[in-house]
This record gives structure tokens, sequence and C-alpha cells, in this order.
């Protein structure tokens, strides 16, 4: 993991320099200081200019006094007396001119800059010697969980890193000036900012810069699929791995709540409106931590006994911990957010019966409703949905069966049909709770698989297999009902679909049969019908979900919202959040408008 | 109540109480460990918030509900769910209800009376101490039949013989309301098949979360997966398929009685 041949310049490296042409020392010792110390003209005059020795330390000690935003017109080596100042390379901070010094550093001699400018905090390798140096640091790994340990226990597998392993994946980071990754975060997320924060160690500065824009660093750092979000544009990515933000994001954030630095902010001014939001997954969660930091009173209500959503029923305890889950919300209660539990919206109260007490309400209730294939033999007695199956698993803690009530659905060979996060998650699920063969049958090829690149790698170390391009055909049972097969059927890639992934189509003739004793269905999911069965004016997109104006996330009802799932399908964690965000920037300035509109009319009432 | 294997248990939820109507259900975890299981709602009072559940002490949780006390604590309640019952004016309508199935046809039988419907009562049991609700039956019900399989109390036999016996004399019954266990609503649904007489069955299969999310209440309607707590619990009882819910409810009887042993252990 720790590679002895890394490169890198550590911040406040002490740095031996020279004349690049006479190869003197620049370094010497005033009064028990070290410094460099150079000739430089200016305004003709010919000064003493002494910098700090340490790398990113800017300390500047001139003989003659000098005004911020001046320049030098000249560096001078004190021994040769040969100009210092380098003709092609410019500040890249402001654009002067630069002087050039040859530092020894990673037992070479690397060309360094200083930046003529007083006051500009500049210096450093030009940018194709800093993409040399900094190219050679391999992308770190987290530390995990033995392989051969994890697969009989529900404890997190990646440990995360530890601070030495950040700060080399954090000098990694080339700190673009146009960064791409901010663009593939759907909350951009300040990635370079926090990153050279890291690479400072100033790692709470750091979580509390990515909370700036993402409420859940903890979490998105372990469940965003980041190789095909920010680290899909990291421009390291070109030639060599991209920088591991989200292991990054999920250090910071975990030492930022392992060391108690998590501040509740004070919440000033109170709008004195009331928002309520339906569902407690990431969505609503976003929505509630961004209109209760502007002074709204929130309701959050959850139809489940617990709180997190898909957190918390969804996804495996292995891969994001539920203790996690649970302070992301404790923080957001003292905070002042108020959670219903138990309330299914929709019967207990309508959207309606909200708007007469809510001035807005956030409908992020998900796309609840498992799909089936409708295949023969599929109502099978234990033949789950992967919402059913993990539901059992992870809300109910069905996996401590007997000690929790509700049963485990038993499988010694299991099935288990999908490619996304869930299909990995219900697969890895069932290893861990005594599978001996676990088959994962996806209609696409390994290229298509919708999962995250890490579940994938660390599902096969855990020894699930995959039946790529495979696709059931239908299910056989034994005379109790049960499953004891599935008949699948090869696939081959035809012409790009709608959605640009290659088509799958039947090969004739390739059936094959897997044996299994329990099957899982994990080919996504549809909306829920409870909230339009009660609401019938909010209108429904041509794929049932809830049709919103992708601007402001506002639905067809007047100060109703929606996002995540229940909009777009299945999607992720992020992107939920990213929708709540928009649709609390929009909540906001519409209910401040509404507000004002409020005041005026009393105020001409009065006259 | 029938000498504590059924049990009532009048439950303070104000929330719930306004909202419930008839055929609806509740979800209920006892504690921190517990299962969620789904209980119909036999009655409710909107005005002192209470709403009545019934039920049969069948397996752990339903066990731990027995040993609560007046004035203890449900972890959870969850509610309402499902669709309520189509309450209209039809004329007459036939209420059959079998063993605690008797419980949510009390509600919806209410319903239908409150509607301005002739209703004549069946309910049976398998004994005379499993009977429940008779007395409440008798003051909703225009007529009323009571039925035991050993002959205890009542006519001896089905609810079927004296549904048999009202399809053949009585040609106004509009509707036919079957709740109860499954072989019971089966057996219903095949004579008044006959008749062609409209008939709603009330289904109880395994459920999780009771909101449409885990799909393991799915039941075969007409040959089209339906999920009981979100299109349910009644359904047109000439499409579904007894068969497969049967054989999906009895998928855990082994767990059940391991989770039994195991909280006597």
């Amino acid at each position: 993991m720790l590679d002895p041949n890394i490169k890198y310049l550590k911040f406040k490296t002490f740095l031996h320099t020279y004349c690049p042409h006479c190869k003197n020392t620049l370094n010497i010792e005033k009064e028990d200081k070290k410094l460099i110390h150079f000739k430089a003209t200016y305004h003709g005059e010919m000064i003493d200019l002494m910098l700090s020795p340490y790398l990113d330390v800017f300390e500047v000690e001139t003989s003659i006094a000098m005004r911020k935003g001046d320049r030098v017109d000249d560096f001078f080596c004190p021994h040769c007396k040969k100009s210092l100042l380098h003709k092609g390379i410019h500040c890249a901070e402001c654009g002067s001119p630069v002087g050039e010094v040859t530092i020894s550093a990673l037992s070479r001699l690397i060309t360094f800059f200083l930046c003529t400018k007083y006051g500009c905090e500049w210096h450093g390798l030009s940018k194709r010697d800093e993409r040399n140096i900094k190219l050679k640091i391999p992308r770190q790994d987290m530390p995990e969980q033995d392989q051969t340990l994890r697969v009989h226990n529900f404890q997190e597998v990646p440990y995360g890193y530890t601070s030495e392993l950040a700060l080399l994946e954090a000098g990694r980071c080339l700190q673009c000036k146009t960064p791409h990754c901010v663009d593939g975060c759907p909350v951009n997320v300040d990635i370079p900012a926090f990153i050279s924060l890291v690479a400072e160690e100033r790692f709470n500065e750091a979580a509390k810069k990515i909370k700036e824009r993402n409420v859940f660093p903890a979490i998105c750092g372990r469940v965003c699929p980041q190789e095909s979000q920010c680290e899909s544009s990291c421009v390291l990515g070109e030639k060599d791995k991209p920088v591991a933000i989200g292991r990054l994001e999920r250090f910071v954030a975990d030492y930022e709540r392992k060391m108690d630095l998590v501040e509740v902010p004070i919440i000033k001014g109170n709008t004195g409106m009331n928002i309520a939001i339906i569902g407690s997954g990431p969505g609503g969660l976003t929505v509630a931590s961004d209109m209760r930091q502007l002074g709204y009173n929130i309701t959050v209500y959850e139809a489940l006994h617990e709180t997190g959503g898909v957190l918390t029923y969804g996804i495996p305890e292995f891969r994001l911990p539920k203790a996690i889950v649970q302070f992301e919300i404790n923080y957001l209660k003292e905070m002042g957010v108020r959670v219903e539990l138990n309330h299914v919206i929709g019967t207990i109260l309508t959207i309606d019966e909200l708007l007469e007490h809510f001035d807005a309400v956030y409908v992020g209730v998900g796309a609840g409703l498992p799909r089936f294939m409708n295949v023969e033999g599929e109502s099978m007695g234990n033949i789950f949905s992967a919402n059913e199956y993990l539901t059992r698993m992870n809300l109910m803690k069905a996996y401590k069966f007997p000690e929790y009530d509700t049963p485990k659905p038993k499988g010694n060979k299991v099935v288990v049909v999908g490619g996304g996060n869930v299909a990995m998650d219900c697969a890895r699920t069932a290893i861990r709770t005594g599978a001996s063969e676990v088959t994962v049958v996806y209609r696409r090829s390994r290229h298509e698989l919708p999962a995250r690149a890490e579940e994938v790698h660390h599902g096969e170390e855990e020894g699930i297999r995959f039946k790529l391009l495979s696709n059931p055909l239908r299910y056989i049972g034994t005379d109790n009902n049960t499953v004891k097969a599935v008949e699948c059927i090869r696939m081959e890639l035809g012409e790009p679909d709608a959605s640009g992934r290659r088509r799958p189509i039947p090969v004739k003739d390739s059936d094959f049969v897997v044996e299994c004793d329990l099957a899982i269905v994990a080919i996504g999911t549809g909306p829920n019908p409870i909230i339009f069965q009660s609401t019938p004016d909010m209108e429904r997109n041509k794929w049932g979900y809830i049709k919103v104006n992708p601007k402001t996330n506002e639905t067809t009802k007047e100060f109703v919202y929606a996002g995540g799932d229940i909009v777009t399908g299945s999607a992720t964690v992020i992107e939920a959040m990213g929708a709540g965000r928009i649709a609390a920037r929009a909540m906001h300035e519409k209910l401040s408008g509404k507000k004002k509109a409020k005041n005026r009319t009393r105020v001409t009432a009065k006259n | 109540m029938a000498k504590g294997t059924i049990i009532r248990q009048d439950i303070l939820a104000p929330k719930i109480a306004v909202k419930v109507r008839p055929g609806q259900f509740v979800i209920v975890r006892v504690n921190e460990t517990g299962e969620r299981i789904p209980l119909t709602v036999a009655d409710k009072d909107a005005f002192s918030g209470i709403i009545t559940l019934i039920f049969q002490v069948v397996g752990k949780t339903t066990a731990l509900m027995r040993s609560l006390n007046e004035g203890d604590f449900l972890k959870d309640v969850v509610g309402p769910l499902g669709k309520p019952a189509d309450v209209n004016k039809v004329g007459t309508v036939l209420m059959t209800g079998g063993g605690t199935g008797v419980a949510i046809l009390h509600h919806i039988a209410k319903a239908f009376k409150e509607a301005g419907n002739y209703v004549i009562g069946i309910t049976g049991a398998r004994t005379r101490d499993m009977l429940i609700l008779e007395n409440e039956m008798e003051y909703i019900c225009d007529e009323l039949v009571i039925t035991t399989d050993d002959g205890t109390y009542g006519e001896m036999g089905f609810v079927t013989d004296p549904l048999k016996k009202y399809l053949d004399e009585r040609y106004d019954i509009k509707l036919v309301y079957a709740i109860g266990p499954i072989i019971m609503m089966k057996n219903v649904v095949n004579l008044t098949g006959k008749y062609d007489v409209p008939t709603m069955v009330s289904l109880n299969p395994i459920m999780i979360d009771g909101t449409g999310m885990c799909g393991g209440c799915r039941v075969k309607i007409d040959n089209e997966t339906k999920f009981c707590c979100v299109d349910g619990p009644d359904f047109d009882g000439f499409k579904v398929d007894f068969e497969e819910l049967m054989k999906r409810n009895s998928l855990y009887l082994q767990d059940e009685k391991d989770s039994l042993l195991f909280s006597i252990r």
C-alpha cells in the first residue's frame, strides 16, 4: 500500500535551495533563524530579500519596506550575481514574472519558482514538473476487513483512510484551476478546496468545507458512485487513476465525527413558516437541513418505525453502518427538526391536510414499489423482492433471528437477478447469512453493470459468481411451491436503446438452469401508489412518477415540491440530495416572496 | 374473550381513530426486537381516539401483545393502511365471517348498515369458545346466523351451509362479503360463483412494511400481481388465486415455532 518510491513534497518541507547557475546554496542562518537569501532590485535599488525556507510558509523579510502588491524588478544570486528571473514561466496566481531556484528534494534537483510580487503566496513547480512529481503517488487503497473474515459478519468492510494515507492521497490532487470534478458532483461540492485543506492537515475545516454543499459527507463518501460522478471527470484519470475523492470525503467526515468536532449550527431568526417533509430518506433530510438553517420549522413524516429511508432499510450495515445514519439524524434533531415516525402520508394525513397547516410540502417518498419480471413461477414462496429481502435483513434485523422476531429468508444456493447496487447488497447479505453459493444473473455485460465498481470488486472477493449476459425465463419449483432452480437464457448485446446502453437480445436455444433455493429479484422499483391515491390533482409523468418543474422541483400542485426517486425513478442517494437542494432553494425563494406579499397586504390594510 | 386465545385490545391512537375506515388495518410492533404484524381494525371511536384490535394468539408477537396490561404501550402502531372497503347502499348484503375474520367483518358490516343496507350476518367459529363479537354483530345485523364446526353453539357446520340456504331462498342478495381463513373464503367464493353473486374477500398475506415497499404481500388477482397492502386488502373474490396465497402463507411456520421456542428458553 505505502509505496517506498513515493515522490511527494510534504507541507512545511524544509527547502534546500541553490542558485541554478553557480549551484551555491542560498540558505543562510541569521540569528538562529533559517532563511533563503536573495539579492533583488526594487525601484532600481539593490535590496536583500529573505524568505522562509519552509514550503507553504510565506514569511518575507526585506531590507527596505515594500508595499503589498509591489513587484521586485529582478532576483539575483548573492554569489554569482546572475539574474534568476525566468523568461518563460509566470506566476500561476497573479501572472507576474517568477524567479527560478533549484531545490534538492526527493533526492534530486528540481526547478522551483518564486513569484516576484510581494504578498503573492504562489511558489512552486511548473505545471509539468508538478505533474511529473505528483503522478508518481499511486491511488491509495483503504485498509479493509479480511475477506475470509468478513463473510461471517455484518461489520463494515473498508476501515477508511488513516491520516497518513489521506495526506498522500490528497497530495495527488493537481488543484486544477477549472476543476471538472465539481461539475461531476450533483451538489457541486468544492472538491479541490476540501482536498487542499486535507493536504494541509486541516481535516476538520475540510469537513466543514464539504458540509457547505453536502450535509451528509460520511454517508456520501460511502455510498456515492464516485467513479461515474466526481472521479470520472478528474484530470488525473486520463493517464492514471483519479483522486479517491470519495475516500477522502469519508475520511474527513469520520474524523470530524469521531473527534467530536461536529458543531450544531445555531439557527438565527425564525421565519415562522412551517415545512412538512414526507419521507426521511436522503432527499428529505437534505431539505430538512437546508430549510431549518434558513429558519423554517420542519416536521419530517416517516412511514416506517425508523428514520433514514433507503439508508436504513435498503443499504446494509456492512456498507453503511446504521450508527452513522442515526448520528446524522440526531444532528438534525438537535438543530430543531421534528420527526414523526409511523406516519404514512396519504392515509393518516393527506397532502391537502398538510397544506392547511404547513406553508410548503416536500415529497421525498422514494420509489418503493418493487418490480417483478412477471415470468412463470415468480410468486413462489422463497422468491423475494430485493426490497423485502433487504427490509427484513436491515430494518427488521432478521439476520439476528431469533433474537429479533422477524424470520430470516434462508438460502444455501441463492440467485440474485439484477446488476445494480441493490443486487450487490442482496448478494453480499446472502453470503453473510450462510449461503454457500451466490450467483448474480444480469442481462448485460460486465461493462454495463450499474453497481459501484467497489461493490462488484468486494462481492467478487467474497465469492459471488456472476452470470452475465443472462436473463431468467422461468422459475422451476418443488412440490411445496418453493423454488429449486431458475431457467435462464443467454443474451447478446444489440444496438443501443433509448438509455444509450446496448439492448440485450436473447440467443436462441441457449437455455441453461441455475439451481437455487432462494431467489431475489432486484430489477428496480416503481412509484408507490399511496401518495397518488389521496392526491389526484398532483400530475404524473409518462412513467407514472411525479411531474415537476426541473428548475424548482415544484409539482403541478402549488407549494408542493418533490424530488428523488419518486420523480426520477431509481437513482442514487446523492442525486436525491441534489434534488432536495434545488427544491429547498426554490421553496425559500417562493416562501420569502409570499411572506413579503403578506406583510405588504397587512400594511395596506392598516392604511 | 374466548378463554385467552382471542384477545381484544382497545388502543389509544387518536390520529388513526379519526382516519381509519372499515376494511383498513394497522401494523403493530410490540418492542424493539419485535416484528411488524398487520392487524385489522375491528372498531374505532373517533371521539375518544380509540381503535379496537382483535387478534388470535398464534405466534410470538401476538403472545407478547397478550402479556401487555392496561396502560402499557406498544412500540409502534402505523396506520391506517390499505384501501378502505367500498361501502355503498346496494340493498341486501350478506356478511360471512369465520374465526378472527369476524373482527374486520364487524367494522365493514357496521358501515354497510349505516349506509342503509339490509345486513344478513353469518359468523362461524371452530367451537363456542372461539366465537367473537356475538353481541356486536347481533346489534348490527338484521339477521344473524351463528355456526360452530363442532356444534357446541348455534348451528353445527360451516358458514357455507346457511349461506347456501340464503342464496337458495333469497334472490335479492346483491353482495357477499367473506372474511376469515383462506379455506373458508375459497369455499364461499366457490359457492357464490354458482349463484353469480358478487363476492368480496379480505386477504391476510404475509406482510412487513404494509406500505407497498416490500412486495411480500403479493397476491395473484386475475393473473396479475397485486400488492395486498396498497391495492387491497379487499379484492373481488372470483379473481383471487387462493391456492397460491395458501402456499405463500405457510412459508414461515417453522420459523414461527423457532422464535417462540427461543423466547421460552
